[in-house]
């Protein structure tokens, strides 16, 4: 195959020399011609080959032999612009490169620039030839698709599915703590009966309790102490020695599962009178109940919001499509592959996703800091409430973890959308 | 190589736009499209690379009959057919040297590997200069001379040039018939789709006139 050094530069090919050669149809074609090969046999038969140098090597070019035996010669220049007058005695002129830098950015071209403006577009130059050679800019144009707009709406879904990942993340840890300290604590209680001592049997249920295996302390709650404790729901100054007020007996258990709590029953329930154990198992299944309610609905509102941001990425993606219909007819018509276009359209969706979702995602961690550090330095009456139920709005790493997960989810999902709404799209043409 | 067996064409409920259209463009051959404004002849170029089917009628294209040739099949079959559109249809927000290796780029070609035959054919059709160029600031025959770059950079075996010389002055459009000439004694058939007769008159070759829808052929 010829290369480019192989050029005619002396004019010694022409049209007729080529014509000569007559090949006549072949029914056993041979493979189609290569660029080159087609650009070196019409270089030298037609001269419409102008060298490396282009417009500025027309001094250099060969004159060109237009005679055929079919077409008349004209005895003027291939590929003259209309309008454009050709001078073959013409040198190169200094500002052509200018105005070619010109025309990649669009401007009009200026005979005189100054140095910085040459700077300025010899690097322009040189990023559109490392855009092409990095594989060419995208082909679906960017400014064709609403991307700010959509940006935002995939950034606010973001924000709002990560706020609800955290929370859901803080109620979900809340409820374990709860439910942990619930379950390591059992009560006794040994409600005073007519006649019977209450002592006695508060020091039996004190030593069943000491000796039944999992209990790691026990802790007789004692008069004053219960008196302290009813004191917010009967008020202070009441004598409290007449009334049959159940005395209690606290037991941290070291390992809950390991506890022997059905022994403990048992033998609390069989050894001392007017006594029950108390191991919380209600508010321990309401506190599940709750948790198990709350992820639901949390998840429930991120799936809501996170269709509602593919609803809106189908809407965009139409719309680009629509926006860019001569561009898909182009790909098509140049034997693109329904994949290759979807492909472009996932790519730039995919962008998209990532800056929405990442700008979303940045948000909300930053407010869940700003609220946690808020609730720390405050110390009034909402944030002490705030913080003994949850303990501190702090978000733990599952928190932010979660939102990092929201963010690629995010990113994906905006991508996949695109694609199967290209694919479906394409599929529904013709 | 395409071959057309009473082909029919009506859009919606109207009239028929093409009938009883019968022909076959050889390997290697050399043919004008000509008519009237109105006679079909953008629509037999539609049917030519497979932007409509037919509704009636056989139209085998490399041996494949498009009623039959599946959706994922198309690509390959485009791709042996070079098409030279008369608006040109060259992406604005592209080079040009983008717009001519849109072909083997969506091909998935690696861009080094096909670097050197664009600036070849881009240097050789006189657009060297011009590659880093978006197409709005070309003039009509440089862009002209960019979407025949496209259709032939994939090497077709086929090339449907519509109007290709609707936009340039008569000397341009005797040296972009010289091009097609030699493209086809190359080795890849040519159709040319126009009505100027002047230019027709400078090459000898066979002539497919359409008329009222229907075909005739001057060998």
């Amino acid at each position: 195959m010829p290369g480019a050094s192989s050029w005619p530069k002396d004019g010694s090919g022409s049209t007729s020399e080529a014509m000569a050669r007559d090949e006549r149809p072949d029914p056993n074609r041979p493979a189609p011609p290569s660029p080159r090969e087609v650009r070196a046999s019409l270089s030298s038969s037609i001269g419409l080959g102008r060298g490396r140098g282009g417009r500025g090597d027309r001094s250099a070019e060969p004159e060109f032999d237009l005679r055929s035996p079919q077409i008349e010669a004209s005895g003027e220049a291939a590929f003259v612009d209309p309008g454009e007058t050709f001078d073959p005695g013409a040198t190169v002129r200094p500002t052509d490169a200018e105005g070619v830098r010109d025309a990649v950015r669009g401007a009009t071209p200026r005979r005189s620039a100054s140095p910085r403006r040459k700077s300025a577009k010899r690097r322009e130059e040189r990023r559109v030839v490392a855009t092409e050679a990095a594989g060419g800019r995208d082909i679906v144009p960017p400014q064709a698709i609403a991307g700010r707009a959509l940006v935002l709406v995939v950034a606010i879904m973001g924000f709002l599915a990560c706020l609800a990942v955290g929370g859901l993340s803080l109620v979900a840890e809340a409820a374990r703590d709860w439910q942990l300290d619930v379950s390591r604590e059992v009560t006794i209680q040994v409600k005073p009966i007519d006649g019977t001592a209450i002592e006695p049997r508060l020091k039996k249920a004190t030593e069943i309790a000491e000796a039944t295996r999992g209990v790691k302390s026990v802790r007789l709650i004692g008069e004053r102490e219960s008196e302290a404790l009813l004191q917010p729901w009967l008020g202070s100054g009441l004598d409290l020695a007449a009334l049959p007020i159940p005395r209690l007996v606290v037991l941290d258990l070291s390992d809950p599962a390991a506890a022997d709590l059905a022994g403990l029953k048992a033998r609390i329930g069989t050894e001392v009178r007017g006594a029950t154990v108390d191991d919380h198992a209600v508010w321990a299944a309401r506190l599940r109940t709750m948790a198990g309610t709350m992820v639901v609905a949390g998840f429930g509102v991120v799936v809501l919001m996170l269709a509602a941001m593919v609803l809106s990425v189908v809407f965009a993606t139409r719309a680009a499509m629509a926006g860019n219909r001569d561009v898909i007819e182009v790909l098509h018509f140049v034997g693109a592959e329904d994949r290759f276009i979807a492909a472009e359209f996932q790519r730039h969706f995919l962008k998209l996703g990532l800056v929405g979702g990442a700008i979303g995602g940045a948000v909300a961690i930053v407010a869940f800091l700003v609220v946690d550090a808020v609730t720390r330095v405050r110390g009034d009456a909402l944030a002490d409430q705030a913080h003994a139920l949850f303990g501190g709005f702090s978000v733990g790493w599952t928190g932010h973890l979660g939102a990092v997960a929201v963010v690629a989810l995010v990113a994906v999902l905006t991508a996949v959308t695109s694609r199967f709404t290209v694919l479906g799209h394409l599929g529904r043409l013709e | 190589m395409i071959r057309f067996e009473n082909v029919g064409l009506r859009y919606g409920m109207g009239q028929e736009v093409l009938r009883d259209v019968s022909l076959e463009i050889a390997p290697r051959s050399f043919q004008f499209l000509t008519g009237p404004s109105g006679a079909g002849k953008t629509t037999l170029m539609r049917l030519l690379f497979m932007s409509l089917k037919p509704t009636r009628g056989l139209i085998s294209v490399f041996g494949a009959d498009t009623a039959r040739v599946t959706r994922a099949e198309l690509p390959a079959l485009r791709r042996r057919i070079g098409v030279v559109f008369q608006d040109f249809r060259l992406l604005d927000h592209l080079t040009t040297y983008e717009n001519v290796a849109l072909p083997l780029r969506v091909s998935g070609k690696a861009e080094s590997d096909y670097r050197a035959d664009v600036v070849d054919l881009l240097e050789w059709v006189g657009l060297g200069e011009r590659m880093h160029v978006l197409p709005p600031v070309l003039s009509g025959g440089e862009k002209q001379r960019a979407a025949i770059a496209r259709a032939l950079i994939t090497k077709p075996e086929i090339l449907l040039a519509d109007e290709p010389t609707g936009n340039v002055d008569p000397p341009l459009a005797r040296r972009l018939l010289r091009l097609f000439v030699e493209l086809n004694r190359l080795g890849t058939s040519v159709l040319i789709a126009t009505h100027d007769l002047a230019l027709m008159e400078q090459f000898d070759a066979r002539r497919i006139v359409l008329a009222e829808g229907r075909v005739r052929i001057y060998e």
